[in-house]
This record gives C-alpha cells, sequence and structure tokens, in this order.
C-alpha cells in the first residue's frame, strides 16, 4: 500500500525530475558555456523553444489533474492558460513604455492605432510584474471558480460538461478576437522589449525564464503529487470513480470539484505566463478549442491520472510536433489525428501504460 | 465575314447635359471608323453619363409599343423622379392601356405632381405616396414638407411610410434569423441522430457536413453543363458518399468504444483531423467554390423594401423537408422503431430478437448521410473548404444540447429560435457580441435545466449522469 508521505512519490516522478535537473545544467551551460561555433553550442533559440515545451508540459499538468483525478474532461483549458498568458503579455506590453512604433508615451501601439485616448480601466495596475502575477494566478482562478460553481452545483457533469468547458473558451476566442476589447484583436499583443527590467532576447533572460519554467514544473508536479494523496486528492479519486457514492456516504462534493478545478486553473494560468514570454506573442488563437483539445491528447498518451506521464506526453508530442511541421508539414495533422485513434482504442493507459505492463 | 450590327446612340451635348440622338446602326465597324471618326468624338463614360443616359432610355422607353419596355421605363423613372417629365406624364396618363402600367405612371405622377410649382392639388398626391413603400415616394414627400413644414397630411404619410419600413425590417430580421436558424438545424440535424438518439459524441461530424459539400463540388465538376440539375443529383450522391464514410468509422473505431463518452469524443476527434487533412491533401487547402443554379439565385420581391432571397428560402424549406423526412422515419419506420428500442433499452431490444449491433451501424451511416445532406444545403452559402466543419461542430452541439439530447423536435425548435435571436441581437450588439452573448445564455441555461428544453429518454439520459 502506498505510503502517505510528502518525499515518497513514485520511481517515475524521481526519473523524470533527475532528468529535469540535467536538463537546468546541461541546457545553460551548453548555450552559455560555449560559443556559437562549438560542436556543444545550443542556441538561444533551442533554449526558449525547450522552455515553451516544458511550459505546455506544466498545462498538460493541470489538466491531467482533473481529468485523471477529478474525471472532468476539460477541453477549455487552453482558456486558462491564454488567460494566465494575456495578463503576463499585457505586463509585458507596459514594458515597452515610449518605444513602441508610434512612440505614444502612454498607450500600447495598438490602442493608438484604434485612436484610444486613454488606457482601458482594467489595463491600471499591469506596470508592476507583483500585481501581473497575482493576476496570471487570480484571473484563471475565478473564471474556473465562477464556471465550476454554476456547473458543479447543477451536476452537470461528463460529456456536458466536457462540451461546455468547449463553448467557454469558443465564446473567449471571440471576444478576444474583437477589437473593442482592448487586448490587440486578432494580432493580440507582442513586440515585447524586457521582462523586469532585463532585456527579452537576451541571452541570459531566456536561460533564466527557460530555468524558471523547469523549477516551477518540478515543484508543481511535487505539489501535484502531494495532493493527489491528501485526503482532498483521495476524496477526488472518488469522485472520480463514483460520483453519487461518494456524495451519498457524505462528502461535499462540489466543494472538492472546485477546489481542485480552480488549482488546476491556476496552475494552467502559471504556464501561460511561463509561455508568452519565451514564445513573444500571445493572440486570441491560443483561446481555439483545437488547441485546448490538443492538449488532451497530450495527457491521453503520456498516461491518464499518472502526473509525469502528462508532462513526457506533452513533451513528446510537441517535439514530433516540431520536428514533423518542419520537415512535412502535411503529415503532421495524419500523425495527431491517427494517434488520437490509436492511443484511445489500443494504449488507453497511454506509455506510462506500456511501462506498468512490462 | 458576318460583321455583326452595332447600335450606337448619338449622344449631342447640350451645355451641361445631354440628349440623345437617332441611333446609328453601324453594319462595318471600318466604315464606322472611316466615316465617323472626324464628325465624332468619342466621350469618356462616367457614372454621371451613365445615369443620365439611362433617364434618356428610360424617357424613350415610355412610348415605345412593347409593355414591356414600357414599364422598365417606368420603373427605373420612379427609382430617380425627373421633375422634367411631368408634361409628359400627364400625356401618358390620358394614353396608357395597360393596367400595371397606369397604376405605376399614378404613382410617378404623384411624386412629381407634389413638388411640381405649377401643381395646387396636394392631397391626392400625398394619399397615393402614403401607400407606397418607394424609397423616392418617402424622398418626395420630405421635399414637399421642407417647404410645407407643417402639413398634416404629409406628415402622417411620412409616418405611416416610416412605421411599414420598420414593420418589414423585423420581418425580414426574422426571415434572415428563420435562414440562420435553418443552417443550425441543418448542420445539427445528424448529430441529433448520432450523439442525441445514440449517444456518440461524434467530433467529426462538421467533417461529415464538409464531405457532403466536397461532393457536390465534384458532381459540378463531372458535369458543368448541367449546373442546374447538378444540386438534385449531389444530394442522394452526398448522402451515400457521407454515409459510407460514416460507416466505416462505426465499424473501425466507434463500435469498440461504446460506453466510453469521453474516449469516443477523443477518437472521433482524431478522426476529424485525419479526413480534414485527406481532403486538403486531395483538394488542395484551398476554398472551392459552389456554384449555385440559376433557379435557387434570385430575389423574390414582395414590395420594394422587402425580400426573400431565393437561396435562403430554399434552404428553410429544404430544411423542413429533411426534417420531417427523419421525423416520419424515426416514428414510422421499422429501422425507426428498431433504434428507439435500442435506444431506450438494448439488452431488452436484443432479448426480443433486434440486431443492436445492425442497427448502431446504420443509425450512424444514417446520422453521418443527413449531415452529408446538410453539406449541399451549406455548400451554397458558405464556403467549401478543409476547415468548414470546424465552424459548425459548437455550434450544433450547443443546439443539440439545447433542444434536449434525444429530441428531435427539441432540436429543430432550438436551432430556429437561436437563429432568430442571433438575427435580433445582431441590430444592437453586432455579429460576434450576439453570438459571444448567445454562448453565455446557452451556459447559464445548462445549468439551470442540463437536460435542456426537452428532457431526454433512453441511453442519452444515463450518459449524462
Amino acid at each position: 500500500m502506498k505510503q502517505q508521505s510528502f518525499l515518497n512519490t513514485e520511481s517515475m516522478d524521481r526519473v523524470l525530475i533527475v532528468i529535469l535537473f540535467l536538463a537546468a545544467i546541461i541546457v545553460p551551460t551548453a548555450n552559455l558555456g560555449f560559443n556559437q561555433d562549438h560542436m556543444l553550442h545550443i542556441s538561444s533559440y533551442t533554449v526558449s523553444l525547450l522552455g515553451k515545451y516544458l511550459s505546455l508540459a506544466l498545462l498538460a499538468l493541470a489538466a491531467d489533474l482533473v481529468w485523471g483525478y477529478l474525471g472532468i474532461l476539460s477541453l477549455g483549458h487552453g482558456a486558462f492558460f491564454a488567460l494566465g498568458g494575456y495578463a503576463m503579455g499585457m505586463y509585458l506590453m507596459r514594458q515597452i513604455g515610449d518605444r513602441g512604433v508610434y512612440a505614444h508615451p502612454e498607450l500600447p501601439d495598438f490602442m493608438v492605432f484604434l485612436n484610444w485616448q486613454e488606457l482601458p480601466w482594467f489595463w491600471y495596475g499591469f506596470d508592476s510584474l507583483g500585481f501581473a502575477l497575482l493576476m496570471v494566478v487570480f484571473v484563471p482562478s475565478l473564471l474556473a471558480f465562477v464556471f465550476g460553481w454554476l456547473a458543479f452545483r447543477s451536476r452537470v457533469s461528463g460529456v456536458y460538461l466536457s462540451i461546455m468547458t468547449q463553448a467557454l473558451t469558443y465564446a473567449l476566442m471571440l471576444a478576444f478576437f474583437r477589437n473593442e476589447m482592448g487586448f490587440g484583436g486578432n494580432n493580440g499583443l507582442t513586440d515585447f522589449k524586457e521582462i523586469a527590467g532585463f532585456a527579452i532576447t537576451a541571452d541570459l533572460t531566456r536561460v533564466c525564464l527557460f530555468l524558471l519554467t523547469l523549477f516551477t514544473l518540478i515543484v508543481c508536479l511535487l505539489f501535484c503529487r502531494y495532493l493527489v494523496n491528501t485526503r482532498l486528492g483521495l476524496v477526488a479519486i472518488a469522485i472520480r470513480d463514483a460520483e453519487s457514492r461518494t456524495r451519498f456516504v457524505g462528502f461535499n462534493t462540489v466543494s472538492v470539484k472546485l477546489a481542485i478545478f480552480t488549482l488546476s486553473a491556476a496552475i494552467a494560468g502559471i504556464a501561460g505566463a511561463l509561455y508568452v514570454p519565451q514564445v513573444g506573442i500571445i493572440n486570441p488563437g491560443e483561446f481555439s478549442p483545437l488547441h485546448s483539445i490538443e492538449l488532451i491528447i497530450w495527457v491521453a498518451i503520456g498516461g491518464r491520472a499518472t502526473l509525469y506521464g502528462a508532462i513526457i506526453g506533452a513533451l513528446v508530442v510537441n517535439y514530433s510536433k516540431t520536428m514533423l511541421t518542419g520537415v512535412l508539414p502535411e503529415v503532421w495533422l495524419f500523425a495527431l489525428g491517427g494517434l488520437f485513434v490509436l492511443v484511445t482504442l489500443f494504449l488507453p493507459k497511454g506509455l506510462a501504460g506500456i511501462r506498468s505492463k512490462r | 465575314m458576318v460583321e455583326e450590327t452595332h447600335n450606337f446612340w448619338r449622344v449631342i451635348p447640350v451645355t451641361d447635359s445631354f440628349i440623345l440622338g437617332a441611333p446609328i446602326k453601324v453594319t462595318d465597324s471600318e466604315v464606322f471608323k472611316t466615316q465617323y471618326k472626324k464628325p465624332y468624338k468619342k466621350i469618356r463614360i462616367n457614372n454621371r453619363l451613365r445615369s443620365q443616359i439611362r433617364l434618356l432610355l428610360a424617357k424613350r422607353g415610355l412610348v415605345n409599343s412593347d409593355p414591356s419596355i414600357r414599364i422598365e421605363a417606368v420603373n427605373t423613372l420612379i427609382k430617380k423622379p425627373d421633375t422634367t417629365l411631368y408634361a409628359v406624364i400627364q400625356e401618358r396618363l390620358a394614353n396608357e392601356k395597360n393596367a400595371d402600367i397606369l397604376e405605376k405612371l399614378r404613382l410617378l405622377n404623384a411624386m412629381l405632381a407634389l413638388n411640381h410649382p405649377t401643381s395646387k392639388r396636394f392631397e391626392s398626391s400625398i394619399e397615393h405616396l402614403s401607400k407606397s413603400l418607394e424609397p423616392s415616394s418617402l424622398t418626395s414627400l420630405n421635399q414637399f414638407l421642407e417647404k410645407h413644414p407643417s402639413h398634416k397630411q404629409a406628415l402622417a404619410a411620412v409616418k405611416a411610410i416610416e412605421e411599414k419600413k420598420h414593420l418589414y425590417s423585423l420581418l425580414e430580421n426574422g426571415f434572415f434569423g428563420l435562414s440562420m436558424g435553418s443552417v443550425l438545424v441543418l448542420a445539427a440535424i445528424g448529430l441529433a441522430i448520432t450523439f442525441g438518439v445514440m449517444g456518440v459524441i461524434n467530433m467529426a461530424h462538421g467533417e461529415l457536413i464538409m464531405i457532403g459539400a466536397y461532393t457536390t463540388f465534384v458532381i459540378q465538376q463531372l458535369m458543368p453543363q448541367f449546373i442546374g440539375i447538378s444540386i438534385i443529383v449531389a444530394i442522394p450522391a452526398a448522402f451515400v458518399v457521407a454515409a459510407l464514410v460514416g460507416i466505416t468509422m462505426e465499424r473501425l473505431v466507434i463500435q469498440y468504444l461504446k460506453g466510453r463518452p469521453l474516449e469516443t469524443l477523443l477518437a472521433t476527434f482524431g478522426i476529424s483531423l485525419l479526413l480534414q487533412q485527406t481532403v486538403r491533401s486531395i483538394f488542395s487547402p484551398l476554398n472551392r467554390t459552389v456554384v449555385t443554379p440559376d433557379w435557387l439565385s434570385g430575389v423574390f420581391t414582395i414590395n420594394p423594401v422587402f425580400g426573400l432571397t431565393i437561396n435562403r428560402l430554399a434552404i428553410i424549406f429544404f430544411c423542413l423537408v429533411l426534417f420531417g423526412l427523419l421525423w416520419w422515419w424515426m416514428r414510422r419506420s421499422r429501422l425507426g422503431l428498431q433504434v428507439r428500442a435500442v435506444s431506450q433499452n438494448r439488452s431488452m431490444a436484443e432479448a426480443l430478437g433486434v440486431n443492436a449491433d445492425r442497427v448502431d451501424m446504420l443509425t450512424f451511416g444514417l446520422g453521418a448521410g443527413i449531415a452529408g445532406v446538410a453539406g449541399v444545403a451549406l455548400s451554397l452559402i458558405s464556403n467549401v473548404g478543409p476547415n468548414m466543419g470546424q465552424g459548425y461542430i459548437i455550434d450544433s452541439f450547443i443546439v443539440v444540447v439545447f433542444g434536449g439530447v434525444g429530441n428531435l423536435f427539441g432540436t429543430l425548435l432550438a436551432g430556429l429560435s437561436l437563429g432568430v435571436a442571433n438575427k435580433w441581437l445582431e441590430p444592437f450588439a453586432g455579429a460576434v457580441l450576439a453570438k459571444i452573448l448567445l454562448l453565455i445564455f446557452i451556459i447559464l441555461f445548462i445549468q439551470k435545466r442540463p437536460q435542456g428544453l426537452f428532457p431526454a429518454k433512453g441511453r442519452a439520459q444515463e450518459m449524462a449522469q
């Protein structure tokens, strides 16, 4: 029987964390320690790419927490991710100051372009990194809390809930595409200059962001592992397996679901905030339902309800996506579509399932 | 070599205007070039000249012996009444025999008489104009009101016209709403079978619609000289193609995922990506256009401010017919009975000798086929491209869920009411915001009534729990 202790994580967790630590040593050394022509050099582009994979892995972790341990197939987790990303993007926009194309002392370029006279109220406070970081966690959590409260209270579950989450992210996508919303419309937020005073394209900044993402991922993995072994986590698993029975035994299923759903949205928001400075842009496309459903397949491929599987799945799929779209762009959708079908038919436990069969 | 005969109008400039002279018939362009080069200078045609020439032609047309030319002339003049015509119209009123043309001439006369300096009797003119919805009637009345600002009868007439126009614009919005709702119903109706009745979460539903649309495109390519009947041919073809794709999907994947809705969702989503990419590889990622046949284009004009476009009318009609057929099939046919039996109690139906597996396969094929047929209709009003299915999938699920899973009639009502609501919201909120508002409304509605407008029975109900 499993011990409920903080350090006794599954062996795969430990392997994964060791690998991540090794990456934390090797990647910065290879990028900063060797000059460009050296064989062991890793370009700054690759560093940011790896950082992007890791932030997507964090998003997959958040999705696995609700899908694997709570049984909620959220097709709208991309929305929480994008909201976190937008909060970070707004901070980065404010850091541009008067260095935009129009050199306006106060307003970002797209507002000048739209002939706006003053900053909308919801942009207040984003000059400060602290406030922006608070919003990165707060906005997705609030949305998840309100949405979850409405949905769980009236016992909307299963496929209905999935469709509703999809409608949620779809509605947000349509909304963010509008110029009137004040988030840059179609083009989103981009052209960032610096973060916390450091130039965003500098090698050192990129390495720091990479390391920050990596350690956030490790901390979140450990935290989620701890969480699913607490009493709260065990009740969540009970809800996943037999919701009505758990309710009849006397647990308040609504608050348990709400707590984990909101927490997962917060993690997704953090993932978005780490993603944006490394990719350099956030636009409404991140809200697209396709993006949200794609991340579910990362989790499914890695192995649902394993946590580490979600991370592996996200890294493997995204790496192959970059490879395939570079070499044979038209094959990528065949590969992704085929993966969806084959994994659900033949590998219901994902890659993690192969390991446990041995 | 036979020379074409050209008709040229002699356009004679007079101060700042032009008059039309007698037509020149030119049978030999070479002769024309050499003989007429000097005395006739080519005039550069611009819009002002064009509209003046149109007016002059209309004036000539008024006295033409062919009634169809006369009526066209009057219609042109009604669009743009010219005060210099007053005397001509008076003369025509006395001589015109054709009742339709006479009616129009009276209207034109009323417009001209109202603002003519010599005219004294306004009452009958205003009376006449207040019944007309022509934009120029309102213009003449407003011109009149500038000179006589407190003329009671004229004010009342303007108000009456404005009220009528408002009423018709509401009706027009209602019609657009109904046609938009029909599009929603068409897109959702196949899903009402596969998701609603069978409980299969088919994320590839939009791609089945796309396959139907592409079938229409291919049929038109195969018979380019028979565009008129190509749409009719495309309907059964699209049904068969989409149904075959659907049955293949069911046999290869979906039947193994029975009772695992979330896995079905993922697998069918994968299938949707595969279908999209297949179509993209075969037909290129560019949008294709399906040609609308002549008998489906044009406008059915009821009055000058209210017309129904034929293709939208056809879509409403098509949607209702398809729905009716499906309804009849579910209620009256043997297979429909078996489908309902299997969806209500699978094991009981099997015990009574229903081959549930076969019923599943055929039902899914039917739902897929219907989606393909919907694709034929939708190809007429939107672009046909590999991504077109994605645009319909969320809307379709929303319509089915809103109407109540497993209830065909609910789907019809939900689709139509969402379409009408959307069109009536658009003037206040804009198209995108209207859609967002409706999505939010439905998210809230589902909280209140998780079973939709009409609660479900059978397999779908257990699944929703």
